[in-house]
């Protein structure tokens, strides 16, 4: 019934076409802004540097407060990353500010892996986003972004040069992250010193190919502050919490016998112009930096690690859907093929199980069919014995009566000595039972002669 | 839309946010200077705003929005003048580049001749839908490339301003069924068009009985109720809702009232001022779509509306073929089809299989 003919008119490439009154959406950018006010802001910093730097105190510098933390020791065994998120407020412009802290990083004997922590905690960041993401069903712009926007490497100052741990960590670091490089405790250089040591830094970074982070001059309102303060890098800061009355007013001083250093005077060092660059100038930049540039960067090398691509050998392009279902049913299938694995070596164990219990029961059923066969024979044989005794008692007890026959006519003829030469017969022929063992009558024998004896006599 | 503006937030409570630590700042810092920033930014990039105009011929668009946007966006259509109505439904775009007080803004304006038209409209949604989604799935597929730009353009539409003829009694059931789709995808402003037919009664009397309407179909017309944030917001966008849909009268002509040059109709019992509020509510919708909205608008579409369809393209990515232009009309597919929970964030899923007719 209908088709749809989207026709595109020649205005397709934007022709400007002049207003006739006033229109109100100049109110734009700040309906803009407004949202973005109720929403909140969120600026990552991660210092790294070594230990006793001062990079706590100028965090509370920058921000004009104290946040909480002891000093580190040197005695950690490796590099860790402490992370703390605070809710700063001023005006109506709320900012979660995450500050993370490199502990213990260059205080090992061996610092070879001394980057690496760092390199996984920006990665593992970029990596939560991606998840988030990549997910179905996600909630963007609820998601507090915990990417890192700005790194301050903090240098040591010895006038000299970079260290080679500092070269090798940025190296490393210039990638995935705005680098801002600035020389800690500065008012340890003489200001001659200083000049000659940001000269050679420079040097050195550029000579490594180390891509420090550079405030934009592509915007006209800013260009011109920024190009003059690129010149500045990197920056030579005091961090001080400590204040003073000077004149009228209070101001954060570090005082020395020789002399009072103010951290908010251009002369003494470049503190102010780190806070000018760093917040009220370029924070949005370098949060947009941090998503354009490195997040897209991360993103797409961990995509194109995981086997997707945008266009096949055949330049057609690529879904990402279509990699992933046949990633997805890659998948399945290995599940699939492992379960058939496990279940036939399931089967055999019980094969085998089965066979071991059936012989089992064969050996129990020859030993309760021998056992039995013992038990009858030895029944046999008692009974027999029992027989034999029997044919013996019974034996006795007919001797006996034809003994006594014998007797009664014995004391009738008188001859005493043919019964007592029986009698002996008799008598061998009873001890003699009685010591085959037969225990029928034992207490019989004994009597019997006595009493014929006396019968006799 | 840079998706590091972080857009505002549909849920009252935050999802992933760590422990934080309130802390007082014993001086002045300058954080606040990042709002400038901000400003300094977006008027370098530039604002981009893609509007659609639905509604049957002769009800006044093309001249509503040259009204709105006070220039020559469109040639509006005289009747008679030998225009014929088009046989089908066709969707003409229109960009310029209009700039004000150094804030560019890159207009796209919709128009779609030929709605309701026929005699037979069974269907004449889908054209519209499949141009909104077809505007989604660009966005999606620039989103989801590996390589991406570093400003997608946006060409999905924010805003759809629906033109109600002025009958006077009820919304007709072309009107409710068009609504009840349109306004799970796109964010719809209803408007009386040609108040000027409706004496001031006749108009309140529409007024209430289209909100009964919209009400009794379950339509959630812009701005949504379950997007207000808070109290204030939901002061404002009250007081909106109550006059919604707005009664409006387009011109472009300029007539001399009281010495006085205004845009106005010129009729033989008196002249209608456009921007007065006595007369039309024009300077409402002009308020609500430029002046005040518009960003909410595009957040909307971003944050909801996309999300919704980008959630439905996933999902489903598997059982159906993708492609430009598609639009679920066809009963659902044998296939099992997730029908995703509604999310707390959207407020409904984009489900058309479930009133497909």
């Amino acid at each position: 019934m209908a088709a749809t003919d989207i026709a595109r008119q020649a205005g397709e490439g934007c022709r400007t076409v002049p207003l006739a009154g006033h229109v109100g959406f100049d109110s734009l950018p700040d309906q803009l802004v407004n949202q973005s006010i109720s929403q909140g802001f969120c600026f990552n910093i991660l210092c790294v540097g070594e230990t006793g730097l001062g990079k706590s105190t100028l965090m509370d510098t920058l921000f004009n407060t104290k946040f909480e933390g002891e000093p580190a020791t040197h005695t950690q065994p490796g590099v860790q990353l402490q992370s703390n998120t605070y809710d700063l407020q001023e005006s109506n412009v709320g900012l979660k500010l995450t500050i993370v802290s490199t502990v213990g990083f260059g205080d090992q004997i061996n610092k070879e892996d001394s980057y690496r922590p760092i390199v996984e905690f920006i990665d593992a960041q970029f990596e939560a986003y991606l998840q988030e993401e990549l997910k179905i069903r996600r909630l963007l712009h609820n998601y507090h972004d915990s990417r890192i926007h700005a790194c301050l490497y903090f240098i040591a100052p010895t006038g000299h040069s970079l260290k080679s741990l500092d070269l090798v960590t940025m190296k490393k670091l210039d990638s995935k992250v705005n680098v801002i490089p600035v020389i800690a405790k500065s008012d340890a250089i003489s200001k001659s010193e200083l000049t000659k040591f940001k000269i050679k830094i420079t040097s050195e970074l550029v000579s490594n190919g180390v891509q420090i982070y550079q405030f934009p001059t592509d915007d006209e309102a800013v260009a011109e502050v920024n190009g003059t303060m690129n010149a500045h890098l990197p920056f030579a800061v005091i961090g001080s919490t400590e204040e003073l009355k000077i004149g009228n007013k209070m101001v954060k001083v570090r005082q020395y016998p020789w002399g009072t250093v103010q951290v908010e005077n251009e002369a003494h060092c470049d503190f102010v112009k780190l806070r000018e660059m760093l917040i009220r100038v370029n924070m949005e930049d370098l949060r947009e930096q941090t998503h354009s540039r490195h997040y897209e960067l991360y993103r797409r090398c961990k995509l194109e690690e995981m086997g997707f691509k945008d266009t096949d050998p055949d330049s057609k392009p690529f879904s990402l859907q279509e990699t992933y279902e046949a990633k997805r049913n890659e998948f399945l299938g290995e599940l699939q093929k492992k379960e058939e694995e496990m279940r036939q070596m399931f089967v055999q164990r019980v094969k085998e199980k089965e066979a071991e219990l059936k012989e089992a029961e064969k050996e129990l059923h020859e030993k309760f069919d021998r056992l039995k066969k013992l038990h009858q024979d030895e029944k046999k044989k008692l009974e027999d014995k029992k027989k034999s005794l029997d044919d013996e008692v019974n034996a006795f007890k007919q001797r006996k009566t034809a003994a006594e026959l014998l007797q009664s006519q014995g004391s009738q003829a008188g001859g005493s000595q043919t019964l007592k030469r029986d009698k002996e017969k008799k008598k061998t022929s009873e001890e003699k039972s009685i010591s085959d063992g037969t225990c029928t009558t034992p207490g019989k024998h004994p009597v019997v002669p006595c009493a014929l004896v006396v019968c006799a006599v | 839309m840079d998706p590091l503006r972080q857009s505002p937030s549909r849920s009252s409570s935050r999802a992933s946010s760590p422990r934080t630590l309130p802390c007082e700042m014993l001086g002045y810092v300058g954080i606040e200077a990042v709002l400038d920033q901000l400003k300094i930014k977006a008027m370098k990039m530039g604002f981009e705003f893609n509007i659609m105009v639905v509604g049957q011929s002769g009800l006044g668009k093309s001249t509503m929005v040259n009204t709105l946007f006070k220039s020559k966006m469109w040639k509006s259509t005289m009747p008679g003048l030998g225009v014929p109505t088009p046989q089908t439904l066709q969707l003409q775009s229109v960009t310029h580049v209009i700039e004000e007080s150094g804030v560019k803004l890159k207009l796209t304006v919709t128009d779609t001749p030929g709605f309701g038209d026929q005699i037979n409209n069974d269907k004449c949604w889908d054209p519209i839908l499949g141009y909104i989604n077809e505007q989604y799935e660009h966005y999606l597929q620039e989103e989801i490339l590996i390589t991406r730009q570093r400003h997608i353009p946006d060409t999905r539409v924010h805003c759809c301003v629906y033109f109600v003829p002025p009958t006077g009694h009820w919304l007709r059931p072309l009107d409710i069924e068009f609504l009840q789709r349109l306004c799970r995808t796109v964010n719809v402003v209803p408007v009386i068009a040609r108040a000027d037919s409706l004496t001031i009664e006749e108009r309140e009397a529409f007024r209430h009985r289209i909100q009964e309407n919209l009400k009794t179909h379950g339509i959630e017309v812009y701005p949504q109720k379950c997007f207000d944030e808070d109290i204030n917001d939901k002061i404002l966008n009250s007081k909106i809702r109550e006059r919604i849909p707005f009664a409006v009268v387009g011109a472009d002509r300029e007539h001399i009232v009281n010495g006085r040059c205004v845009l106005g109709r010129k009729t033989k019992w008196g002249i209608i001022e456009v921007e007065n509020m006595a007369h039309c509510e024009f300077p409402l919708l002009r308020d609500l779509l430029i002046r005040s909205h518009l960003q909410d608008l595009k957040d909307i579409t971003h944050n909801v509306h996309y999300e919704n369809y980008r959630i439905f393209r996933l999902n489903e990515s598997h059982v159906l073929p993708r492609g430009p232009g598609w639009v679920n009309l066809a009963p659902a597919p044998a296939g099992p089809q997730a029908n995703p929970v509604p999310p707390k964030v959207g407020g409904w899923a984009k489900d058309n299989s479930d009133e497909e007719c």
